[in-house]
């Protein structure tokens, strides 16, 4: 393989160095490195991360292929910076045995763009009932350690702490869903004032965190870690702030979209702003924000959720729940997060790479720009202003909360281990 | 006025006088011989239900058509819609069809907005009661019922419901009527309340602009209005209360509570009413449930939106010659049908 010289980059947003990668490593970091023999990338007033890694991308394959395949879904990935996703487990059939998240496993490994770890479903059929065969499928080619039945919530107590506890054998973590689904029945934005004149069916904070309270003092009980999935409101950040206070194993992520967006947005009834969980207040946006800073919520995932116009463009009790997000998602965060001044570009570095690559077990991702390792790599043009056209997407699907929005900042290189998945913003 | 009448929050003070005024003119047509006006004749009005309510639609239709527009009833529940056929294919088979209103009930909290604003379909929309979100014409017609009743029918004409004291009575949370009524009499100048367990109060009410209470007779002596909503009896399987003798209990209208209010107050109901459970038969049937009347005047009310979306600012029913048609623009009545002058491509078929 040959070589490639990034010159002049920001690395974590730091001091301009020159990368060179030679083949599937990165050779050297320094300064006036030698170009020779080395396709050169002028990377001046870029800043170069590592990969970028989702902890949860809904790549719909099996099942609903006309929103989404492995193949598009890496390519939306590899569009906005990522070189590992983690693939939920709600596909058709549920990714509940080690065929089929070897089957994902494989799909990934064909498609080049992106590293695909699946996810397992922690019940069967995601019913919450009877365990999934969990060991089987870490012990598969897929190797998986995560576990979550996304979509849905674990609210048998028991089950879950006997997934909590299953799991610990081999290293693994549960990835909680946190919705109480009695208190959410027919809920369909968040509940509060604006569902109130709207006449929407509420989704109350506290079905979300009376389920993290439950599960961090579970994990604690069992000595087990427990990880979070898109955490929404302040109360949720202020239990699981209290947990880690507490010693307690517990991580947990937050989506670009609540990091930016409010349920005000749903007064349109454009179905393109629902999703689960909903939006939620400024006072929300803001504690999660914070939350991010601090180190309270762990890292950013995307929960990329494609869906056909067909499921959106309807009446909102109809439409489907989800937002697509992987190639929005470090504008986003440019936007909520760097250019409030509440994190640094190291600091996203670790919120959406390494720490993502460290809670899901990835080895080879989440890694330093430094010589010796592989070179996953992403170069983000952050002076850039773009107003968002979800037609330029590679994801199969559009629904995107963004379109027609001002975000900052874009994805001109991704490699994944030495390789250019995109060049100057385009694909390769 | 806006185009489409969606919300009770639509309407200003005085858009919603003129509604007021115009439904007491359509009235005063109801008890001439001739029940008819040529304001809308040439425009189709379509009446898109996707929830049964036999009458709220036949009070669509006969304002439609005593406007002498053409009305299609086009039933969803229980055809291909109700299930699966989007919203959007149906909205596109009606613009093909050259609806000129389209009066839509829908099971879904914000299907008329979307109508209105997703660029699928041109004509006028007309809420007739979304999900559990509004019904902007029954809000109307209650504040009808209320002035003609209170202030009176010739000395309400140009007047709000001003320091009228308004109570509401039920299943707040899930009620369309609700919302739109405290939006709308709030709009007039009522002083609303609203009265139900506080488990059929919405999370969020305090943003409303009305007070609330948990207690009905503690509000009934200072109600000039006690509206009751229908509640349904299987809200108590979802533990909104205990039995439906314990609602009727706390929060049903009976005579002893009745006799509570002061001698001019009235009592509505938006129908149907179920008897026994929020509303005793001696109230019910007493002369000061307005009731029935709501029903009449629920056809002036729906005829003044209809005439006000469609037809323009021209008075509805003048007294002198009627004004030149405008090109584009039904013209205003002026006199019953039978003096009308008739054109030759009037569509007669669903009159
Ligand atoms: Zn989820």
């Amino acid at each position: 393989m040959s070589k490639i010289l990034i010159r002049g980059a920001k690395v974590l947003g730091g001091e301009a160095q020159d990368v060179l990668i030679d083949g599937e490593t990165i050779a050297e970091v320094g300064t006036g490195l030698s170009a020779e023999g080395a396709t050169v990338i002028e990377a001046e007033g870029k800043v170069l991360l590592p990969g970028l890694v989702d902890l949860h991308t809904h790549l719909r394959e099996p099942g609903r292929e006309d929103s989404e395949t492995v193949l598009t879904g890496t390519r939306a990935a590899a569009s906005g910076g990522f070189t590992a996703v983690f693939a939920m487990a709600n596909t058709f059939p549920v990714a509940d045995t080690a065929g089929v998240v070897e089957q994902v496993w494989r799909l990934g490994k064909e498609s080049g763009y992106c590293d695909v770890q699946p996810i397992g479903a922690v019940t069967v059929g995601l019913e919450g009932k009877q365990l999934s065969e969990l060991g089987a499928m870490h012990d598969s080619a897929a190797r998986v350690t995560v576990f979550s039945d996304d979509g849905k919530c674990v609210d048998d107590a028991v089950i879950m702490r006997r997934a909590l506890e299953y799991v610990k054998a081999f290293g693994g973590v549960v990835a909680q869903h946190a919705q109480e689904p009695r208190l959410t029945e027919g809920a369909q934005m968040n509940e509060g004032v604006v569902s109130g004149e709207l006449g929407l069916g509420g989704w109350p904070a506290v079905a979300e965190e009376s389920i993290i309270a439950r599960d961090v003092l579970l994990a604690e009980h069992v000595g087990s870690r427990v990880h979070i999935c898109h955490l929404s409101t302040a109360g949720s950040v202020e239990i699981v702030r209290w947990a880690k206070s507490r010693g307690i194993d517990v991580t947990a992520e937050v989506t670009p979209h609540h990091l930016l967006l409010t349920e005000e947005l749903v007064r349109s009834y454009n179905a393109v702003y629902k999703v689960n969980p909903p939006l939620r207040t400024e006072a929300d946006v803001l504690a999660l924000r914070e939350a991010l800073a601090d180190g309270t919520i762990d890292i950013v995932a995307t929960d990329h959720a494609p869906h056909p116009h067909e499921d959106k463009d309807c009446e909102w009790a109809a439409a489907a729940m989800g937002m697509v997000g992987l190639e929005t998602a470090l504008s986003v965060v440019q936007q909520t997060m760097v250019e409030t001044g509440l994190l640094d570009w190291a600091g996203v570095a670790d919120r959406m790479s390494f720490a993502p690559a460290r809670i899901g077990g990835l080895e080879n991702h989440g890694r330093p720009v430094s010589a010796g390792e592989p070179a996953n790599l992403t170069l983000v043009e952050t002076s850039y202003r773009g107003v968002v056209d979800p037609a330029q997407f590679a994801s199969r699907s559009r629904n995107t909360p963004y379109e027609g929005r001002e975000l900052p900042g874009r994805v001109t290189h991704t490699f994944l281990r030495g390789r250019a998945t995109v060049v100057d913003g385009t694909l390769a | 006025m806006k185009r489409h009448l969606i919300s009770a929050a639509d309407l200003t003070r005085d858009d919603a006088v003129l509604i007021l005024d115009t439904a007491e003119e359509m009235a005063r047509v109801a008890d001439r011989p001739i029940k008819k006006l040529p304001t809308l004749r040439g425009l189709t009005v379509v009446n898109l239900f996707f929830e049964d309510s036999t009458r709220t639609r036949i009070s669509f239709e006969a304002a439609a058509k005593r406007l002498s527009a053409d009305v299609i009833n086009f039933s969803a529940k229980g055809s291909s819609v109700s299930k699966g056929e989007s919203l959007k294919d149906t909205a596109l088979t009606l613009e093909a069809m050259g609806a000129d209103a389209v009066v839509i009930r829908h099971h879904a909290s914000g299907a008329p907005y979307r109508l209105a604003t997703s660029g699928w379909i041109d004509s006028a929309v007309v809420n007739a009661g979304d999900g559990t979100h509004e019904h902007p014409t029954q809000a109307l017609l209650d504040a009808f019922t209320i002035r003609r009743r209170l202030v009176g029918r010739d000395a309400g004409l140009g007047k709000d419901l001003d320091g009228r004291r308004v109570t509401i009575v039920g299943d707040v949370l899930h009620s369309r009527v609700a919302r739109s009524n405290v939006q709308l009499l709030h709009t007039l100048g009522a002083e609303v309340t609203v009265v139900a367990p506080p488990t059929l109060v919405p999370i969020g009410v305090g943003s409303w602009p009305c007070e609330v209470s948990y207690n009905l007779d503690e509000v009934l002596p200072k109600s000039d209005a006690v509206m009751m909503l229908r509640v349904q009896r299987e809200r108590m399987n979802a533990a909104f209360f205990p039995t439906e003798r314990e609602y009727s209990r706390r929060y049903g209208l009976d005579g002893d509570r009745m006799a509570k209010m002061p001698g001019h107050a009235i009592v509505m109901h938006p129908g149907p009413m179920n008897r026994g459970m929020e509303i005793t038969a001696q109230v019910a049937d007493s002369d000061r449930c307005t009731a029935v009347e709501q029903v009449a005047n629920g056809v002036s009310t729906r005829m003044a939106v209809l005439y006000l979306l469609l037809g323009g600012s021209e008075p509805a029913v003048a007294t002198g010659n009627a004004p030149a048609p405008a090109a584009s623009r039904p013209s205003p009545a002026t006199t019953p049908e039978r003096g009308a002058e008739r054109r030759p491509f009037d569509a007669e078929e669903s009159k």
